[in-house]
């Protein structure tokens, strides 16, 4: 791979020689053509092809790359002086492109990037409230009963957000109650409190834990399973196909998604809590030498109903956040082979942020109202 | 490998889906620098003959012969190396989407070459100047037509100047004014790289554009039943079935 130059009349004349090979470094056409004493104007470039061997893709970059060095100068690229394939490869490569469309505007500033990132965060949140305000106009429609509900697909959600995700709320809920309790032994020991682990246990599992950990789950399961469903059709075009028919897919699609979860979710915080305090008791009972009836003493005393009803109502609030969390990232899906994935890792994301959240303002408004 | 041998040879295959047989009886040898068209109706098998030549599956029985050296009958490694020799355009492009058009295209040269990052975006401006889409590199598939996809898709394909290009269906999907873009690129690139090209297809009008000679699958008989180039085939056909494809006539006898 190797290239000389000579020239005549204003002519620079290019000569390839010896094999080329895409397994070697590529000579650079600028860099020839810096070596090449030209005495004035470079008018015209020729090429003689005597010494050369055999060629691949790497003689062509360089032909073309000269072609572009010519077009762009106003020169004469004499490809005639070329073998007829070469010739052909290059006419081809200058062929009119295709009309851009945009883009190669080079990086942006840090200005535009920030411009950006406010124009994308405002448009986030114009989605997501346009969203959950599609959700309620659909939910008052069916308490009107202008909105069929399909029935099926809501068991369908409720089974598999109930006692398919038993197991797992099973066993994180007992590590909860057992971590709360361990916690406490060692901490209210100190004091000579250990009687009040029971309480601790119980107020933590009802009022936060049950409900938050159940929450976490069911973001990470069924949320990013409703997104992974939703993306899936949409990519399948299977939305489009509803709305075409005049089938709203938020009253076809999400709204038996969505109240299924919700039925769920409040219910699985139940279980949970019961759970938890078992697991805590089960410490208790074999750490701190109280008995089963001192634990629920201690439980049932300073406990009040609102401390469970709370859990309760949180569950129902998360798994309206799971439900419409899931749902709109699979609605927002795009189009190519990674868009479920990151619609699926979206949907847990803003999932457990937004369950976070929702927790830290019931439990404001909670303690502002004295509940 | 044999300079002197056809750049594909197939000898009594046998293409069958478990017990399930697709063709049989399939011989014929490609000439080099020809376009050859492999033709015939839906579920005829077109798409899983391609599939055997770019070596995804193995016949069941018979033999299939890349530059003279039976594509079976090496080991792995040989066998990548002759693979790494074919170019692939898919049906559907099957640019990787998350990766921008220089990135599908610059991938195969990372892998396969020891050129460094620069000269390897100034292969991929090449490739795609070729195609037509000069100053594409930055864009993702997603991005462009379908027509500017399976045209990213062949400078993917043409990536490491192969010996052999296939083309699987390449008008589908496609307006008639790109699939007819898309044959005059074809013509070009067998002209200008000399390369063979194989192209699986039922689209008529590509059909008598480009091929050099045609191949026909027989659905009903379950094997190849004409070869030769299209117009002799259409103007002296060798059986009815080969006629009615043709021309396109339904069987009204049915």
């Amino acid at each position: 791979m190797q290239v000389d130059t000579r020239h005549t009349d204003g002519t620079l004349i290019i000569q390839p020689r010896g094999d080329w090979s895409l397994q070697r470094p590529l000579p650079r056409f600028q860099d020839v053509l810096a070596d090449a004493t030209v005495p004035g104007q470079v008018q015209a470039i020729a090429f003689d092809t005597s010494g050369l061997g055999a060629w691949d893709s790497s003689l062509v970059t360089f032909l073309f790359e000269a072609a572009e060095y010519g077009r762009d100068h106003d020169l004469d690229v004499q490809t005639e002086t070329l073998p007829d394939a070469l010739a052909r490869l290059v006419a081809l490569s200058q062929a009119v492109p295709e009309e851009k469309t945009g883009g190669d505007e080079g990086p942006p500033s840090i200005l535009s990037r920030l411009g950006t990132w406010g124009l994308e965060a405002y448009d986030e949140l114009h989605d997501f409230v346009t969203f959950v305000g599609q959700v309620v106009r659909s939910f008052v429609g069916l308490l009107t009963f202008r909105v069929r509900m399909r029935w099926r697909q809501f068991g369908v959600v409720v089974q598999s957000s109930t006692s398919s995700a038993l197991p797992i709320v099973t066993v994180i809920s007992l590590l909860v109650g057992l971590i709360l309790s361990f916690l406490g032994a060692v901490v209210l020991r100190r004091f000579g409190a250990d009687y009040f682990v029971s309480y601790l246990v119980s107020y933590g599992m009802l009022r936060e834990l049950g409900a938050l950990m159940t929450a976490i789950i069911m973001a990470g399961r069924t949320g990013a399973a409703f997104a992974a469903e939703l993306g899936s059709m949409k990519i399948a075009e299977e939305i489009d196909a509803l709305k075409t028919l005049g089938i709203s897919p938020i009253d076809f699609l999400v709204m038996p998604r969505v109240l299924g979860i919700v039925l769920a979710m409040p219910l699985l915080t139940v279980y949970a809590d019961a759970i938890g305090i078992l697991g805590g008791m089960s410490v208790a009972v074999t750490m701190l030498d109280l008995s089963v009836a001192q634990f629920l003493t201690g439980l049932l005393e300073p406990v009040v109903l609102a401390d469970g009803l709370i859990g309760i109502f949180k569950g129902f609030v998360y798994g309206i956040i799971v439900g419409v969390a899931g749902c709109m990232r699979g609605m927002q899906t795009g189009d190519d082979a990674s868009a479920v994935g990151d619609a699926t890792t979206s949907a847990v994301v803003t999932g457990i942020i937004l369950i976070v959240l929702a927790n830290a303002i019931i439990d404001w408004a909670a303690a502002v109202f004295q509940i | 490998m044999s300079p002197d041998a056809p750049p594909i040879e197939a000898e009594d295959l046998l293409l069958a889906y478990g017990s399930f047989v697709v063709m049989r009886d399939l011989t014929f040898r490609i000439r080099r620098g020809e376009i050859f068209v492999i033709m015939g109706g839906s579920g005829s098998g077109k798409s899983t003959l391609l599939k055997h030549m770019i070596g995804l599956m193995r016949p069941s029985e018979g033999t299939l012969r890349f530059e003279g050296t039976d594509l079976w009958a090496v080991d792995e490694d040989t066998r990548s190396d002759m693979l790494r020799q074919m170019g692939v355009l898919y049906q559907q492009g099957a640019l990787w989407s998350s990766m921008t058009l220089g990135e599908n295209i610059a991938l195969p040269l990372q892998e396969y070459t020891d050129l460094d990052d620069a000269d390897i975006e100034r292969i991929v401006a090449l490739k795609l100047a070729l195609v037509g889409l000069r100053g594409f590199a930055s864009f993702y598939p997603h991005e462009i037509s379908g027509g500017m996809q399976k045209r990213g898709a062949l400078a993917r394909a043409i990536a490491l100047d192969p010996e052999v290009l296939f083309f699987d269906e390449p008008s589908s999907g496609l307006d008639p004014v790109s699939a007819r873009r898309l044959d005059d690129l074809i013509l070009q690139l067998r002209d200008s790289l000399d390369t063979t090209i194989v192209v699986v297809s039922h689209d008529l009008a590509s059909i008598f554009t480009i091929a050099d000679r045609a191949l026909f699958l027989d659905i009903e008989t379950k094997t190849m039943t004409a070869l030769g180039p299209p117009k002799k085939l259409r103007d002296d056909p060798p059986n009815d079935r080969v006629h009615r494809f043709l021309t396109r006539t339904a069987d009204t006898t049915a």
